[in-house]
């Protein structure tokens, strides 16, 4: 296998874990204003604490590892996506200092709740719009991004991003029936059901429409023999929302949460066969955007050495916060 | 065309506004790191209670610190593809990987313990908690050393070749890119300064409290431990700038000129300008004091040595010659400045009057944000005295921007300009607050929140507001 295919995978193992692992944190963060200010809000907040720095890291992995990787793509997606991706930035901005700052102040803690609430629920959207933006295809001259700066903007992206909020929030959700008790988890609960039936509503739709922005997309899911592959992961989606429900039923604290990351997994899949082997869809190809073979190597040494190390940590820093966090904390 | 020359000067405002801002908290955190792990150490080795109490009254200051680096370093991630794509593309096969194992190396180990440092003492005992303060220590220095190799390669870029499709690739040894020539100088310089920051801010709070209250043991040892920083650190960082500098004049010239102000060339010993005006039009240096062959003397270790001038540099590749004159100076004025309180509180040392000279504790405290505002005219330095090229005489800054329409970047600017001020403006009102208050002898976990004080604090008084968070086991750090 080559090395471009490898940095293919691992760029994409670091989307997974960014998906995996900050997407209950943003969550959180969407959901916050529907719990009660006090002693849920501080609980749910507490259980994130602790990591929610490190999930972001995956972020930093991911679109470091691009401009390693595939420096060109980074060179055209970044421009291309330029007002997603600054509002992201800042909403990351708000959402990351506000776990500091609502301790630190507790006459404006209601100020910087809602600064949580709303840096998580835009950095989520624009996550959501820039993979739209980028399904539905953007505009490439030579090396370079060649479209206006509205681009990006379309029914389908916003699609897209109110689908990724949807889908974060059932993510927060899960993970608080996980981890806390009481009325919190029982309100978790009956959210995450909630949102279930709406992220699967969201994945049809998106899914239909993406079907119809260029003709690979079309070509790879529905054409004879592939279709008999690709029709798995439709009817996977299916069983594994029962097995999510069944599980929220017999009110099962930890297994919902891996459901749902299921889902989001076979929505990764979905992404992964309609573009591959594309960086930007229908555009530019991973072999065209790569880098050089001496920056790969040198960069698989650092990252097959590394990557195992900080999963080993990570998930030793899980497992010194692991069981329920009540309202005074871990337990 | 004009509207693109709008684009990159816009693109250039918001790169050397996110990044100043984002500089200082890095600026701040790797030497508060460092300081905390040094608290925690000795408070594991002689077991005295003040250690322990400084241990958690900085650790409070550093998590609010850190929380703006992270958040503010994300957005320099993508600032790089955002505003500068063209250079994204070409640089990227070189500097990407570096940055990669910035964040393979140093970011996921700093964000990995940093969890465990601030909450998890009760859980993992002190041994360990130990373990995960010096791991996002030495996490602050790694960070360092990458992303300031990829800064000195962009200085002094060397083991690269072209490809066909204009990009930079790395040649034979990437040990030859990382280890490029200004980046050992550049390097020691910026940790050092780094130490200094924080040694001068520690000192500075540590001086005010004493002012207010020279029997408090807390203010007492943070202040003798800055001020021994300051007397150490201070005169070594002259040295290692006088390194830097000869470096700099090496491999490029035209920014030391700027520094000098040296428009013409001196063919038997240059003066070294102390202060004046520089007056590009003339390409003179107005009111200008200056002492004879000084610069010479600095730079070449010779007073009569010749040195070239602005005038042996093509126009178009000539750096702004007033930012980096006036730069240079703030920055080497405060050097100066730390070097004198580091000598003064030696004196006081000697003397056994440390925590008697109140003079000293007002110039101390005067003295707080030095290391901020020096760091941040040092940057400006090399970074402006660097231009008009982003990769040092291969690449220029206006080939590098991305193509975007002005108004985009103009709007991104403004936002950026809001939300820093607003939000890091409150950040650094809470950083104040905390350091107005003295250090106590049983000093709180790093906050109120319920979390941190784990199987401690009861609930309801935590929640309330007005609870003594605890000290029921007084031993333990958090």
């Amino acid at each position: 296998m080559d090395l471009t295919v490898i940095w293919a995978g691992i760029i994409g193992f670091a989307i997974i874990a960014y998906v995996v692992m900050d997407g209950f944190d943003l969550g959180i963060g969407i959901l916050f204003p529907f719990f009660k200010a006090g002693k849920d809000r501080d609980t749910a907040m507490n259980s994130i604490a602790p990591v929610w720095d490190g999930n972001e890291t995956w972020l930093v992995m991911g679109v470091g590892g691009l401009l390693a990787a595939f420096p060109l793509a980074y060179a055209i997606i970044l421009p291309a996506l330029y007002a997603p991706m600054i509002a992201m930035l800042l909403g990351l901005v708000f959402r990351g200092v506000a776990f500091e700052f609502r301790w630190r102040d507790p006459d404006h803690r209601e100020l910087w709740d809602r600064a949580f609430t709303t840096g998580s629920f835009i950095a989520t959207f624009a996550q959501g719009v820039a993979l739209g933006a980028l399904l539905q295809g953007i505009t490439v001259e030579g090396r370079a991004y060649a479209g206006g700066w509205w681009e990006w903007l379309s029914l389908f992206s916003i699609l897209t991003g109110f689908g990724l909020v949807i889908g974060y929030a059932l993510l927060g959700a899960c993970w608080l029936n996980w981890k806390t008790e009481g009325s919190l988890q029982r309100q978790a609960v009956t959210y995450a059901g909630r949102l279930g039936i709406s992220l699967l509503v969201m994945i049809g739709a998106i899914s239909l429409a993406t079907l119809t922005l260029e003709p690979q997309y079309h070509m790879r899911w529905l054409s004879f023999p592939g279709v008999l592959a690709t029709a798995l992961v439709p009817i996977a989606t299916i069983a594994v929302t029962y097995f999510f429900y069944r599980c929220l039923r017999q009110t099962k604290d930890a297994q919902p949460f891996f459901w749902a990351l299921a889902l989001f997994g076979l929505c990764l899949l979905g992404l992964g066969i309609s573009i591959w082997p594309n960086v930007i869809p229908a555009r530019v190809t991973i072999w065209e955007a790569a880098a050089p073979y001496r920056s790969q190597v040198f960069m698989l040494i650092g990252a097959s050495i590394m990557v195992p190390i900080i999963v080993a940590y990570t998930a030793w820093s899980y497992w010194v916060f692991r069981g329920k966090v009540g309202h005074d904390g871990y337990h | 065309m004009i509207e693109q020359e709008w684009a990159i000067i816009l693109a250039r405002m918001q790169f050397a506004f996110t990044v100043s801002f984002h500089f200082l908290f890095p600026a701040f955190s790797i030497g508060l790191a460092s300081f905390l792990a040094v608290l925690e150490g000795l408070w594991l080795k002689t077991g005295k209670g003040v250690y322990a109490n400084l241990y958690r009254y900085w650790l409070k200051i550093f998590a609010v610190v850190f929380a703006m680096g992270v958040v503010s370093g994300i957005v320099m991630s993508y600032q790089f593809g955002t505003n500068w794509s063209v250079f994204s593309d070409k640089a990227g096969p070189v500097i990407g990987p570096l940055m990669a194992y910035e964040v393979l190396t140093a970011f996921f180990l700093e964000a990995g313990f940093l969890g465990v440092m601030l909450f998890g003492i009760n859980k993992v005992g002190r041994k360990l908690h130990f373990v995960a303060t010096l791991a996002v220590a030495v996490g602050t220095f790694i960070s360092a050393f990458w992303i300031l190799s990829v800064n000195s390669w962009m200085q002094t870029p060397v083991g690269y070749e072209i490809a066909a499709n204009g990009q930079f690739v790395p040649g034979d040894s990437w040990l030859t890119i990382i280890f490029n020539p200004s980046f050992p100088y550049r390097l020691i310089h910026t940790l050092l300064a780094a130490y200094l920051t924080t040694a001068f801010a520690v000192g500075g709070v540590g001086a005010w409290h004493l002012l207010k209250d020279k029997a408090n043991p807390g203010a007492r040892k943070m202040f003798s431990m800055a001020m021994w920083m300051a007397a150490i650190v201070a005169p070594l960082q002259v040295v290692a700038g006088d390194f830097h500098g000869i470096n700099t004049l090496e491999h490029q010239p035209a920014k030391v000129m700027a520094m000098e102000g040296h428009y013409q060339s001196h063919p038997d010993g240059a003066p070294l300008i102390l202060f004046g005006v520089p007056n590009s039009k003339d390409r003179t240096v107005d009111y200008a004091i200056e002492i004879p062959k000084l610069s010479s003397l600095i730079l070449k270790h010779d007073l009569n040595a010749p040195l070239d001038g602005l005038d042996t540099i093509p126009d178009a590749n000539e750096p702004p010659v007033g930012i980096v004159f006036w730069s240079f100076r703030i920055m080497v004025g405060l050097g100066m400045a730390m070097v004198g309180i580091g000598l003064w509180s030696l004196a006081a040392r000697a003397r056994k009057k440390l925590y008697d000279w109140p003079w000293l504790h007002r110039a101390a405290l005067a003295m707080g944000p030095s290391g901020f505002i020096a760091v941040l005219a040092g940057w400006v330095t090399t970074e402006v005295g660097r231009q008009p090229f982003t990769i040092y005489g291969v690449l220029r800054t206006v080939d590098s921007a991305s193509p975007l329409d002005a108004p985009a970047v103009a709007f991104s600017l403004l936002a950026f300009v809001v939300v820093y001020f607003a939000v890091f403006g409150m950040g650094i009102w809470y950083l104040l607050r905390l350091m107005k208050k003295p250090p106590e002898a049983h000093e709180a976990p790093p906050s109120d929140a319920p979390i941190r004080s784990a199987g401690i604090t009861p609930a309801p008084q935590v929640l309330s507001g007005d609870g003594v968070p605890g000290d029921a086991r007084s031993g333990e750090i958090v």
